[in-house]
């Protein structure tokens, strides 16, 4: 059960940020910058941050559509981040993704059937002549009626859409299951539905999930351990019980700060972080965050602090870690 | 589970009954839709007509251009329903015939614009790299040129007659499939289902004819339907410059151009084959119009 299945070893995303004609290009956007990461089999790892800090393009980049600079990805042990399009095929049944907008995740010319028995091809256990069985079997699953199944897409709603998305994530009997921003998009009476689908599917199957989010409620109700992502870097992760109350980053605890409490009368300030996310491709030197910190020192700015592990399963990149929590000032009140 | 495996199978047996209905279903609304079928009976007839030419038309022999000097220019009577032309050759039987040529010309011509510039347009489209681009450049120098100006041309150095007049127009035709495709390719490559099929590991050449081909099909039918017409005029065109059919054959566009300077005195000789292709063409638009809303506008 605790064995990590996924691990990653210091992997790097860069994309190109000028294409000169001739030679490499001198500047890079580093949207995932030197992530080292177990994700451990049966758990559901949370991956929150601001947008645009590149945590979809992790998300990505561990099942190999976004392409990755350097690093070492470790998919059940073998070494995935070399092989080539042929190499990933026998991988790629084993992990799937959900995507944001599920409108846009189903192809609107193809029947719930098409769309299921395409995935289910990858599932080698399961015979050409039963993919109707099958595609009946999973609108079962994520409790949609099997009467659907020859309609198009834009015939249902989106919640529907979100479910028919992880039946075909399903369909392929996979291991691991990228969920990038899945419920964003719906209404939140909708999101508690595909959320306790989800779970109920991780339970059911033995799934092992990424949740990427920037909804903090959700994390702490869906995963297991959360990991806090930067400037494309993850600064902290910890069990998701304990992350938001006691926090080992500044950062983490800014996070929190800026939800707002649905009481006009806490009287609480919202904690809006000063400064900007910073970009990409020119990320602050030293601790990416030190511009926007308030217990920033000299080191800070020049060194960029290494990984340090705090309990088994959480580690947090900060200079100032230990000190920060032993004053106690990061403690949410 | 044993038992719950037999309902699913239950379950997929009942599902495919519904189908069957529902399809049943959706050539029903075709048929309630009166303009439609109407138009299909239109061009199913005037098809026929020009297949079994030799046996519909009351002349046959006048419709592939033997001279009947004698009875020219009569307007329409009972002897020859629609009037006589310049050469006393019965009009009927000269549209009937002519429907040969023009019909099967300009499903030709568009039909191999379209097999030739969809495919390019796709691969343009989904490969923005050097292929693309090289693909790009071809297109925009074929635009550059005015289409008739350069069918001109390729005509008089192929050859007249009018299988050459259909390669000649086919060539300036194509580009403009290349170019209604790639950009609908290069919009719907974005998409979250192209990334989705990517990740099941299927290949350029699957996605491209199974994602992205069925989605740009809308507008290419669309144009296919919209280019029968203009393509009947073109070879009309040609013909008249005498470099496509050539006079004793007969063809609709060949037969307005020969009409046009007695439009005043001896309209039928113009008006029949304008009519003709008038209906023709207007059939095409209304089918085709009732056929994209029947299949689903899923967008």
């Amino acid at each position: 059960m605790n064995k990590p299945l996924i691990k990653l070893e210091q992997i790097n995303t860069w994309f190109p940020d000028n294409k000169p004609v001739f030679g490499k290009p001198t500047s890079w956007i580093k949207a995932v910058n030197d992530v080292s990461l177990n994700i451990i089999e049966g758990e559901c790892l949370g991956l929150v941050g601001e947008s645009g800090c590149g945590k979809s393009t992790m998300g990505r980049t561990i099942l190999r559509l976004a392409p990755l600079y350097s690093g070492k990805i470790k998919f059940m042990g073998d070494d995935i981040s070399k092989s080539d399009d042929k190499g990933l095929k026998p991988y790629r049944a084993k992990m799937q993704m959900v995507f944001q907008d599920p409108k846009a995740s189903l192809n609107p010319k193809m029947t719930i059937f098409k769309i299921l028995s395409e995935a289910t091809a990858l599932n080698l256990r399961v015979a050409k002549e039963n993919y109707l069985e099958q595609a009946v079997k999973l609108l079962d699953l994520v409790d949609l009626r099997p009467e659907h199944i020859y309609r198009y897409p834009h015939e249902f709603s989106g919640g529907q859409q979100q479910r028919i998305c992880v039946a075909r994530a399903l369909a392929t009997d996979p291991k691991f299951i990228v969920f990038d921003e899945a419920t964003s998009a719906l209404d939140v009476s909708v999101q508690a539905q595909v959320i306790n689908l989800m779970k109920d599917l991780q339970n059911k199957l033995d799934l092992t999930y990424l949740f990427i989010s920037h909804d903090l409620s959700i994390m702490e109700h869906v995963c297991s351990r959360v990991a806090v992502m930067y400037a494309g870097q993850i600064i902290e992760v910890q069990d998701s019980g304990s992350l938001f109350d006691t926090p080992r980053h500044p950062y983490t605890k800014a996070l929190k700060n800026a939800v707002p409490i649905a009481d006009p009368e806490s009287g609480k300030e919202l904690g809006i972080l000063k400064g900007e996310v910073p970009k990409l491709s020119d990320p602050p030197s030293g601790c990416h965050f030190h511009p926007r910190c308030d217990y920033k020192e000299n080191i800070c700015v020049e060194k960029s602090p290494k990984v340090r592990k705090t309990g088994k399963n959480s580690q947090v990149k900060c200079h100032f870690h230990e000190e920060l929590w032993k004053r106690g000032v990061l403690r949410y009140t | 589970m044993a038992i719950q495996e037999n309902s699913y199978q239950m379950m997929a047996k009942k599902v495919v009954k519904e189908h069957q209905k529902q399809k049943w279903f959706q050539l029903q609304l075709l048929l309630k839709r009166k303009a439609a079928c109407l138009s299909l009976i239109i061009l199913v007839l005037t098809v026929l007509a020009a297949v079994f030419a030799p046996w519909v038309a009351p002349y046959p022999e006048q419709g592939q251009g033997v001279l009947n000097i004698e009875n020219r220019l009569q307007p329409p009577s009972s002897a020859s329903l629609l009037g006589t032309d310049i050469y006393g050759r019965d009009m009927l039987s000269r549209v009937i015939y002519g429907a040969r040529i023009s019909l099967f010309g300009s499903a030709c011509i568009v039909f191999f614009a379209a097999l030739i510039g969809v495919p390019l347009g796709l691969w343009a489209g989904y490969n923005e790299g050097i292929s693309g681009a090289v693909i790009s450049r071809v297109v925009e120098l074929f635009l550059s040129f005015p289409s008739t100006l350069s069918a001109i041309a390729i005509s008089i150095i192929v050859g007249v007659g009018w299988p050459t007049a259909i390669i000649a127009l086919i060539i300036p035709w194509w580009p403009w499939y290349t170019r209604l495709v790639q950009g609908e390719a290069l919009s719907i490559k974005r998409m979250l289902y192209i990334e989705a099929a990517q990740m099941l590991g299927y290949g350029k050449i699957y996605i491209i004819f199974r994602h992205i081909l069925p989605n740009v099909m809308t507008p290419v039918i669309v144009m296919i339907l919209l280019d029968l017409g203009p393509a009947i005029i073109a070879i009309g065109l040609l013909s008249f410059l005498g470099l496509g059919t050539q006079p004793p054959m007969a063809d609709w566009g060949l037969m307005v151009w020969e009409g046009a300077p007695n439009i005043l005195s001896e309209w039928w000789i113009s008006i029949v084959p304008g009519g003709a292709m008038f209906m023709v063409v207007i059939a095409f638009n209304i089918f085709g119009d009732a056929l994209k809303d029947i299949l689903g506008s899923n967008r």
